[in-house]
């Protein structure tokens, strides 16, 4: 479906892609994680046809430089920074419907179901939206339409825990049908989402790996919590992820989206001296 | 087509909501309504009577503004645009860069002859009202002249904005530009002519090849048709394309420089990486 063969791409002096040969199948979901200046942007915007490159990168045949339109047609995308864009949002819905030829309502749909109001904020330049909202907006714009291949870069950064559920749920709903390319600095934050893993290190591919697939991207897990003594800042990392304090402080309970689960514990992981118990019950993710 | 003209009516509502387009908007609505307080209508001063007096002063203060307006606007939103990675986003969406870019510039002209255009048709409109002459033919041949001008300065901007990186270089290049066409005014030219440093000939060549003063010189073509206000390479120019020949020069030459280097700028943003 995607093919990078032998893409290379040099600034200046500076080769930031070193004969990049991958291939990807739909149905992939694959994390593309490295540290930065490893390269995962520029593969990306040679993905877009954005870049001028070495070699050739085709999706479905059709050479993304070349036939960018078409390529276009079947790519959404979510770029980690926002643009920062004037217009208002209902324009820029309306602008991004009509150019991929979806209706502006299935864009507002899934801005719906992640807690984005349209209807408020149409009148809004785009740039004076909060990070998490403007998340939500490109999500909307990359998901309401026909695509089959979704590139993210950082997708879920701004999302509070909430959100992210929801967003895992339209992944889960299209995992048959498309292809997912998922950059992220960190594999923990993605790790959950994919079935392959693509690590960039100074333009090259330096590990390229197929991991387990078994976490539903819907589930959802009880978890409860016992502190050694009340803390401030530990109640409001838990409040973040809209857990209920049940008792005075030192018991907190709330539920964690299954493909957060490593994010949740990394996040916990920083109070562990003060933490004396902890459950994660993936049967249980759905009672209150 | 139709991404042609989302891309134009998205550059015009985003200029529409900038500052700097209130700014150009207020500075040619406030000449007009400066020029009719101080009554330049009622004036008759060498022959200019009515509304041409009026048009005659805002056609010389549009070649003093226009230029470097539209040059330092455009640059400045196109390439601040592509820096602030507004173009990674757009750009990745299912539109061709034919598209882009001409709906982008389609959309910028819009937004910048606009408002020195209906200036000027308020201006014509309010003579009317008031039962003033207005001389036709004059404001037709300046709505003409304000708009190759307008197109050969916005394609000028557009070849600056792809061949530059960044937003300081593109500003950087863009006043440079200006200025060389502002320094080769006919004055300066009479200057150099008369200190023999260089032929007569290339003088001329000079003054037909700046786009402003062609636009200089065809605006004043009008009520001047010796060209007696202008220096020696006007006096050239009379006598080798004549007044007519010179009226149609003037609009045909700004065209042609604007879209010859918005279509160079066009290839040039083709050919490499997208911003």
């Amino acid at each position: 479906m995607i093919n990078f063969n032998q893409v290379s791409k040099t600034f200046k002096r500076n080769r930031v892609l070193d004969n990049i040969d991958l291939r990807i199948e739909l149905g992939e979901r694959i994390a593309l994680v490295g540290s930065n200046g490893a390269g995962k942007t520029t593969l990306i915007r040679c993905l877009l046809g954005e870049y001028v490159y070495d070699g050739a990168v085709t999706v479905n045949g059709l050479v993304t430089r070349e036939e960018r339109t078409k390529v276009l047609q079947k790519i959404g995308f979510v770029p980690q920074l926002p643009p920062p864009l004037k217009m208002p949002v209902s324009q820029l819905v309306d602008f991004s419907a009509s150019l991929c030829n979806s209706e502006r309502s299935r864009m507002e749909d899934i801005a719906q179901r992640l807690g984005l109001d349209l209807g408020k904020i149409a009148r809004l330049p785009f740039v004076k939206l909060s990070g998490g909202m403007k998340q939500k907006l490109l999500i909307s714009i990359a998901m309401g339409r026909d695509t089959n291949i979704l590139v993210m870069d950082e997708p879920a950064a701004n999302l509070d825990p909430e959100a992210r559920h929801i967003f895992f749920e339209l992944l889960e709903e299209r995992l048959e049908n498309t292809t997912m390319l998922i950059s992220s600095h960190r594999l923990d934050e993605v790790s959950a989402l994919v079935n392959r893993v693509i690590e960039l290190d100074r333009g090259k591919v330096v590990l390229d790996d197929r991991v387990a697939d078994e976490v539903s991207l819907t589930s959802k897990l009880a978890c409860r919590l016992v502190l050694r003594r009340p803390e401030a800042s530990i109640a409001k990392a838990l409040a973040n992820w809209h857990f209920t304090d049940t008792g005075d402080g030192l018991s907190w309970q709330g539920s964690v989206a299954g493909p957060d689960r490593l994010r949740f514990v990394g996040m916990i992981s920083r109070y562990v001296g003060v933490l004396t118990s902890i459950s994660l019950d993936e049967n249980g993710g759905d009672k209150p | 087509m139709k991404n042609l003209w989302l891309t134009a009516k998205l550059d015009v509502v985003e200029s529409l909501r900038a500052r700097w387009f209130m700014i150009y908007s207020l500075v040619f609505g406030g000449i007009v309504a400066m020029l009719f307080a101080f009554g330049l209508t009622e004036s008759r001063v060498l022959g200019f009577i009515g509304l041409s007096r009026l048009l005659v002063t805002y056609i010389q203060l549009c070649m003093a503004i226009l230029p470097i307006f539209v040059l330092i606007t455009t640059v400045r939103s196109v390439a601040g645009d592509r820096e602030a990675g507004v173009f990674e986003y757009l750009l990745s969406l299912p539109v061709s860069l034919s598209a882009w870019f001409w709906g982008k510039l389609l959309g910028r002209y819009i937004v910048v002859f606009m408002p020195v255009f209906l200036a000027m048709l308020g201006a014509a409109l309010w003579a009317l009202l008031n039962g003033i002459e207005v001389p036709w033919f004059m404001f037709l041949y300046y709505t003409a002249l304000l708009a190759v001008i307008a197109w050969c300065f916005l394609g000028i901007a557009m070849l600056l904005s792809t061949l530059a990186r960044s937003t300081d270089v593109a500003q950087g290049a863009a006043f440079v530009v200006w200025l060389v066409m502002l320094l080769f005014l006919d004055l300066i030219l009479l200057g150099v002519l008369i200190q023999g440093h260089i032929a007569p000939e290339l003088a001329v060549s000079i003054a037909l090849a700046n786009p402003m003063q062609v636009f200089r010189t065809a605006a004043l073509m009008l009520f001047d048709p010796q060209l007696i206000v202008l220096g020696p390479a006007a006096y050239v120019v009379t006598d080798t394309l004549g007044a007519t020949g010179f009226m149609i020069y003037g609009v045909v030459y700004p065209l042609v420089i604007g879209t010859v280097c918005a279509t160079a700028g066009y290839f040039i943003f083709r050919r490499g990486d997208l911003p």
